[in-house]
């Protein structure tokens, strides 16, 4: 019962500070917006025994990107300009499609789609052990030849791209003083 | 000498005049001076040549050549009949016999002494001629080499003809002959007249060209015509195999004597063509227009000879025709066409005024009587009258053209270029100017008239006579008479004419200054008269008939009758013996009919001539004396019978009709023409169609599928914005879309949402 | 005792937000931001679905632990891109940026 309030008050803020985020005409409230849906969303994955996990999305989303998404909002912005026009041209059509969307997987998850019969148990057979173990077992797949090393390790290589593309791509170009 | 040296000099003589044509036509046209000496080289070497074969055959003895004619003969093939390798060769060759050894002497000798008279006569060494193509008065010719190249082809072309031995060599030879004898009177070919209502009519020289060779070329198409159909009876060409007494009776007997007289005149009619008997003469004196060495040499010592020369060579199968077993209709024929020509031509030259003209008129008459004497059957006098008379006519002609250039000097000093130097009223009071040239010129004239017992004109005449009297007395030929009596009558005008020619041009007073100033021609010129005036004199002695009183018994019992009948003597002996031919060759008795006959003509025409023009000589523009008396017959007479009106009228004015208006314009340019033109046009509007179809149905196909292709991609393009949200969400919108089709598909319609 | 669907309907709830903001925002950034929402609602499927069908096993983890990193990398390029286009073009509005048009 407490667990089912506590899950739809955490839905109530994700989703709403989600439809700020995308209506607000201030960008810089949506910025802080998209912060208090990515700690609903931290939320969330605690009521899912991910620990781990919201940890790591407070310090990367809230920490790292909506600050990189600040500056961004920041350095991209006229001169004493705090508001515009948040909608374009095709605002009702994609509305539709959004409405279209999740109409459609409302659909298919209520109607069409039935889960195995002891899921909704959410801690009827499960060791609280292996909930214990989950993260070091997390980091053991992410040194495990057999498992997930190679994809870490890409990883890592990814970021290292991004970050370099990232540093090329934004840096001033420099004119030629002859 | 051998067999073999004589015929390889044979094959030689030929080849002079030949090898020089060539030389100067390829190598050396450029210098006058070399070319004539070339020609005169080439001519000179035939000349040599032509008399060692001759006297070697006379050597041979009349008696052996009787039994055996044909001293040389040599022949090799040349072109197959019918299949190339089964069958037959037709052979040319030469063959030399008592014939042709007497036309060598005579032709070789008068061609040289034209050759060397030419040079002088186109006044070479004197100042270079400016106009090509027209005669520069007393200038050099400029285009010397080009007369000495045709002369050159000429003569080597008649000697062809002499020495061959077959029919088809001496078609060649006639053929050339017949093209030099073209392109030699057109050698002025700029020329144009311009003339008064009193000159003497002239055409121009191209025109007269084209008209020998046209009246010719009428006359060579049947006689070609009567070569195949020779052939096709006989089988050869050669004339020694195809006149035996077998083949002859043979072919008679197939063919009939109707058609063997046919064949016989088909040839003949070669002979009036080239000879210029009616009704082909006119191309003769139309002639003139070449130059005078031309005139001689084509006009009087050869080509006009070869014609004779070639219907003495048929003369077996010309005997058979007209023998027991034949028709009296090809002696009729030859022999009337032959009096018929002598009497005509004789009546025109009495009227005529250019000097050249009358000599013209002149060689068509004799040459008339020599057809009329092988028409009746004489071989020997036709012959002898034939030799003698290249001799004389070419001493006429020659010593004309001598007096026309002296004419020329005399209008060049009184700057007169406008008075005809040939017309003989201009003339008068030569013979202190010209001496030279009146004494040969009345030496060639009296040999023409046949002055008794001295000159060769008078034996040949005389043979002539006495043949034709033998005929009417000993075998009642009538024809024989006839021809006597017309020829007679010629023989008297050719005296006449030849009287009032002298007379009017050397005697009296000069009638014109051209004449007062005229002086002797040069040595070129004057010399080969002297030696023309020689044998003009001296070869008639050679046929002095045995059978003559006094004189016969003296000279050499009747050489030439012996030698040139020995060419046929044996054939014509064997004819003879199958009652093929009327006589054989033979001896004839002595008459004195015939004699008397002589005498009268000549001398009374002479004086006849004499008294009218001479005795009282012509002022200057007294008419004709005669015109009066004869009145319209002089016109008649002056005007050539208006026979070239007639064949103008009715065959030139036809032809031309003919060719211009209806093949050239209604059936070439109308007909052809037009069909070609009106499929032409019906390509250009079938491809004006294609065309069309193609701009409109496949190009505007092409452009309706473009312009289609272009508005639906405008139309397509717009979907294109740029703006990748709104891609974003056509993407999404799709594929939500799909996902629906594939529930509804899978499950069905949709019931409740939930649950 | 949440059934699973509840976590899949946010997520998907989630998702459609983040999709409207994708289609209808003007400025750039705003346009990345509700990326970042999409690609967290696509993290909570994920989790959701580690925990009621295999929480023993770290795949489902491991995967999201990706998703994050990736979603972090490609939001530093993508507003390092943005910075740059507003250097060259002084505006970040997406509409405005049709140089690909037609």
């Amino acid at each position: 019962m407490v667990e089912q309030v506590l899950f739809v008050l955490l839905a109530i803020i994700t989703l709403g500070s989600a439809l700020v985020v995308v209506t607000n005409r201030n960008l810089f409230h949506a910025a802080l917006a998209l912060m208090v849906t990515f700690a609903g969303v931290a939320g969330v994955y605690i009521t899912l025994d991910a620990g781990f996990l919201a940890m790591a999305q407070l310090l990367v989303y809230i920490g790292a990107i909506s600050i990189l998404i600040i500056f961004a909002i920041m350095m991209t912005r006229r001169l004493m300009q705090a508001v515009e026009a948040p909608f374009n041209s095709q605002r009702w059509l994609g509305l539709f499609g959004a409405v279209v969307t999740f109409a459609i997987l409302a659909v298919v998850l209520g109607r069409y789609w039935s889960p195995q019969p002891n899921v909704n148990n959410l801690v009827a057979s499960i060791d609280p052990e292996i909930l214990n173990g989950s993260v070091a077992r997390l980091g053991a797949s992410f040194v495990n030849p057999d498992a997930y090393v190679l994809p870490f390790e890409v990883a890592s290589i990814l970021l290292l791209a991004a970050l370099v593309g990232a540093i090329v791509v934004a840096w001033p170009k420099v004119e030629d003083q002859s | 000498m051998t067999n073999e040296t004589l015929t390889i000099l044979t094959w030689l003589i030929p080849a002079g005049p030949l090898l020089a044509f060539f030389l100067i036509m390829l190598f050396t046209n450029r210098s006058r001076t070399l070319s004539w000496m070339i020609a005169w080289a080439g001519v000179f070497a035939a000349l040599i040549l032509g008399w060692i074969v001759a006297l070697n055959t006379a050597a041979v003895g009349a008696h052996h050549l009787e039994e055996h004619p044909t001293v040389v003969a040599s022949a090799f093939p040349w072109i197959p009949v019918g299949d190339f390798l089964k069958g037959t060769w037709i052979n040319i060759g030469v063959a030399v016999d008592p014939l042709a050894a007497v036309m060598l002497i005579m032709v070789t000798f008068t061609v040289t002494m034209i050759f060397i008279y030419s040079v002088g006569y186109h006044n070479w060494s004197a100042p270079l001629g400016k106009i090509l193509g027209v005669p520069n008065h007393l200038q050099e010719e400029p285009l010397l080499s080009r007369f000495f190249a045709f002369m050159s082809l000429f003569a080597g072309g008649m000697l062809l003809l002499v020495l061959a031995d077959d029919l088809l060599l001496l078609f060649i030879g006639w053929e050339i002959m017949g093209f030099t004898s073209y392109s030699l009177i057109g050698f002025w070919y700029a020329r144009e007249y311009h003339l008064g209502p009193d000159d003497i009519p002239h055409i121009p020289p191209y025109k007269a060209s084209i008209k020998a060779f046209m009246t010719t070329r009428v006359a060579d198409v049947v006689m070609l015509l009567g070569i195949v159909f020779f052939y096709f009876q006989f089988g050869t060409l050669n004339f020694n195999q195809a006149f035996t007494p077998e083949n002859l009776s043979d072919v008679l007997d197939i063919i009939g004597p109707t058609a063997f007289g046919l064949m016989t005149l088909m040839l003949f009619a070669g002979t009036v063509g080239k000879s210029a008997q009616f009704p082909l003469h006119v191309w003769l004196p139309d002639a003139m227009e070449g130059p005078t060495p031309v005139s001689a040499v084509i006009h009087a010592a050869a080509m006009v000879s070869a014609g004779v020369y070639f219907l003495l060579r048929i003369f077996p199968l010309v005997a058979v025709a007209s023998g027991p077993s034949g028709t009296d209709a090809v002696s009729f024929t030859i022999a009337g066409i032959g009096a018929f020509t002598a009497l005509m031509a004789a009546t025109i030259a009495i009227a005529q005024n250019d000097v050249k003209g009358v000599l013209a008129y002149s060689t068509i008459s004799q040459l008339g009587f020599m057809v009329a004497a092988i028409g009746v059957g004489s071989y020997v006098a036709g012959a002898f009258h034939l030799i003698t008379h290249g001799f004389f006519k070419a001493l006429l002609f020659l010593a004309s053209g001598s007096v026309i250039h002296g004419m020329e000097h005399g209008a060049h000093d009184v700057h007169d270029h406008h008075t005809d130097p040939q017309d003989m009223r201009n003339m008068g009071g030569l013979r202190k100017k010209l001496p030279i040239t009146f004494w040969t010129f009345l030496i060639g004239g009296l040999a023409l008239s046949g002055l008794p017992f001295i000159t060769a004109g008078f034996w040949s005449k005389d043979e002539i006579f006495a043949e034709a009297w033998y005929l009417w007395d000993n075998d009642g030929f009538i024809l024989a008479l006839v021809v006597f009596v017309v020829l007679a009558i010629a023989a008297f005008l050719t005296a006449y004419y030849t009287a009032r020619q002298i007379s009017m041009t050397f005697l009296g007073k000069p009638r014109t200054p051209l004449a007062e100033h005229a002086h002797e021609s040069n040595a070129f010129m004057t010399i080969p008269l002297i030696l023309l005036a020689f044998f003009a004199v001296v070869a008639g002695w050679a046929g002095i008939p045995e059978n003559f009183p006094v004189i016969g018994s003296m000279v050499n019992n009747h050489y030439v009758h012996h030698f040139v009948g020995s060419t046929i003597y044996k054939l014509m002996e064997e004819l003879y013996a199958l009652h093929l031919v009327k006589h054989p060759i033979e001896n004839l008795p002595f008459n004195w009919e015939p004699l008397i006959a002589s005498l009268v003509v000549a001398l009374g025409g002479l004086f006849l001539g004499w008294w009218i023009y001479g005795r009282k000589p012509l002022e200057t523009d007294q008419p004709d004396p005669v015109q009066r008396p004869l009145g319209p017959l002089y016109t008649f007479f002056n005007n050539k019978w208006y026979i070239d009106e007639l064949y103008q009228r009715v065959f030139i004015n036809p032809t031309t009709y003919l060719s211009e208006k209806v093949v050239y314009e209604a059936i070439d340019k109308k007909t052809i023409d037009g069909i070609l033109h009106a499929i032409a046009k019906g390509f250009y509007g079938f491809g004006y169609y294609v065309k069309r179809f193609e701009e409109v149905v496949i190009s505007g196909g092409v452009d309706w599928l473009k312009d289609g292709f272009l508005n639906i991609s405008k139309e397509f393009r717009q979907l294109q914005t740029g703006r990748v949200q709104e891609y974003a969400l056509i993407s999404a919108l799709i594929a939500v879309a799909l996902i629906a089709v594939v529930l509804l598909i899978n499950y069905g319609w949709l019931g409740q949402l939930f649950n | 005792m949440i059934p699973l669907s509840w976590y899949l309907l946010l997520g998907a709830a989630l998702f459609s937000i983040g999709i409207y903001g994708v289609f209808s925002r003007r400025n750039a950034v705003a346009i990345l931001m509700a990326v970042e929402l999409m690609l967290n609602a696509v993290n909570i499927n994920l989790v959701a679905f580690w925990r009621y069908l295999t929480p023993e096993k770290s795949a489902g983890m491991a995967w999201a632990v990706f998703v994050l990193t990736v979603a972090a990398a490609e939001a530093a390029v993508g507003l390092a891109l943005i910075i740059s286009i507003y250097r060259s073009r002084d505006s970040v509005i997406a509409e405005d940026m049709d140089l690909m048009k037609n």
